[in-house]
């Protein structure tokens, strides 16, 4: 089904501290904006996906969400794999399309941790939280301390990420963080849990996205102006705590990208932007080996000299990412893959032909890869 | 942790572990380390759960831990997410492997401020009262 199936329209509120909103009001601005820029009428929507917010958890919020937007979907409701649920619904909405299940289907997410609740990154980890064990930080330092340890690189490694994500967040005026990063700011940061700096962790940000997804044919027939077409998707889900896993350093990432790149007919090399779920620099760095960009160990000499950079051998994050756009869990990166591929990001890639997206979620529990083309 | 939800006898919450992690922490009262062993497939873990993880059997004994563990991870909070210990920071919080295989959650005992990479370093199990607990640490060795 490589290509059968288009984003047709993509939309998002503003970024960052949006008090007094609800997660449904903030949901409901970018399915407005995501089906006005598809160009389709509401009642052509008969799916509504959406991931459940991280800051109010309630029973039926699919349901609920509906019932706000005046919607019966044909198929849908909420789903909870943290931030690889975006990817995860874009895949199912795709295959139910293919399945003839609905035709026209919205997938959505919103949070509100910044004015709301942090405690879904803060929390306490049960009978272990007495040895001081809290936090989705602490988790991914954890894992950043045996990665040291593992390949050997020097502990400043994940600078050259931070830095490049950084620049494209600054020249992006939709940006929660636009102050360009430099080594010796990244180097003098506060540890917020070591082996982790303050520029290594993403934001905690309010705001929502949504995209539209239809069959191409569907869309040629709408007269949808900028449909970008999906080549390729994947899941795999690693599940197990960190503490238990018997290699820290790895995770499922890499069998959900060989599904995608193999429905897409596609490998790394034909890759000429990647958006990588950045909730902290060593996803990048993990995610990045296990889709096969480079080897483990490699990461120093495949970022120097602006690797990551419009230019350079991977252009990463041209949105800013979770470090610089907003910590927003993921649909984000979706949003920055279609620019990229219609050809009107802020951060343009030129001549950018296949874009690679990942998402994950918990303290890479999760994960699911999503690759778009022209 | 609020007083009301503790158990009048030991002064410890119910453990999120089930009735299981109990008798862990009962254990831990008592003087011992205990990991569980299944019955079925020989299989042996922590934390404490109801079911083999590997075949999936409800059929499990504890076996006592001889103590004897090493580093697998380990991070320094200066951040304290949790008000508990806002007093200790910075604090370390370590996952080390016991010699019979299951892996657990804990501090590190004896690690010297400019400490720079622990992972490998062996470690010795010391149960210390601390928080309303008995706390299994783990005390570097040289």
């Amino acid at each position: 089904m490589r290509g059968k199936v288009v984003i047709a329209g993509i939309g998002h509120t503003a970024f960052g501290k949006l008090p007094g909103r609800s997660t449904i009001s903030l949901n409901m601005e970018a399915c407005r904006k995501a089906v006005a820029d598809a160009g389709v009428e509401k009642e052509a929507i008969d799916a509504l996906f959406v991931k459940v917010p991280t800051s109010k958890v309630e029973m039926m919020y699919g349901q609920k969400l509906a019932e706000a937007m005046g919607l019966r979907p044909r198929i849908g409701g909420v789903w909870d794999q943290g931030g690889a649920s975006n990817i995860s619904m874009i895949s199912f909405a795709a295959m139910a399309i293919e399945a003839g299940q609905c035709e026209v289907a919205i997938v959505t997410l919103a949070d509100n941790p910044r004015t709301g609740t942090r405690q879904a990154y803060e929390k306490p980890w049960g009978d272990d939280s007495i040895f001081g064990w809290s936090s989705v930080v602490a988790s991914y330092a954890m894992i950043a301390q045996r990665y040291f340890h593992d390949t050997g690189l020097p502990r400043d490694v994940f600078a050259d990420i931070a830095i490049a994500i950084r620049k494209h967040g600054a020249n992006n005026p939709n940006a929660q963080l636009r102050l360009p990063l430099t080594k010796d700011m990244y180097d003098a940061a506060a540890w917020v849990v070591d082996p982790l700096r303050r520029d290594d962790c993403c934001l905690v940000s309010d705001g929502a996205a949504a995209v539209v997804i239809m069959s191409a044919d569907r869309a040629k027939a709408l007269g949808v102006k900028a449909p970008v077409p999906i080549l390729g998707f994947g899941q795999g889900h690693t599940s197990c705590d960190v503490p238990l896993r018997e290699d820290m350093t790895e995770t499922m990432a890499g069998v959900s990208a060989r599904t995608a790149f193999s429905m897409a007919g596609l490998s790394p090399s034909d890759i000429d932007v990647a958006q990588i779920y950045d909730c902290f620099t060593i996803t990048v760095a993990m995610t990045l080996e296990a889709y096969g960009f480079f080897r483990k160990g490699e990461l120093a000499e495949f970022g120097a000299n602006g690797g990551f950079e419009i230019g350079g051998r991977l252009p990463l994050n041209t949105s800013g990412g979770l470090l610089s756009e907003t910590g927003m869990p993921g649909l984000q990166l979706v949003l920055e893959g279609v620019r990229q591929m219609r050809g009107t990001s802020v951060n343009q890639v030129p001549n950018a032909r296949h874009c690679v997206i990942s998402n994950q979620g918990g303290i890479m529990h999760t994960h699911s890869t999503l690759i778009l083309g022209q | 942790m609020s007083e009301t939800n503790n158990n009048p006898d030991t002064g410890r919450p119910p453990s999120d572990w089930g009735a299981p992690g109990d008798a862990y922490w009962a254990a831990l009262d008592d003087g011992h380390l205990d990991f569980q062993v299944c019955d079925a497939c020989g299989n042996h873990w922590l934390p404490p759960r109801s079911e083999c993880p590997k075949c999936w059997s409800p059929d499990w004994h504890w076996q006592r831990a001889s103590g004897r563990a090493e580093v697998v991870s380990w991070v320094v909070y200066h951040t304290a997410f949790d008000a508990r210990f806002r007093d200790r920071l910075p604090y370390n919080v370590a996952v080390v492997q016991l010699e019979e295989g299951p892996r657990m959650v804990t501090n590190l005992i004896g690690v010297e401020p400019d400490a720079r990479d622990l992972i490998g370093r062996k470690v010795m199990l010391s149960i210390e009262r601390d928080l309303g607990r008995s706390l299994p640490r783990f005390r570097l060795e040289d």
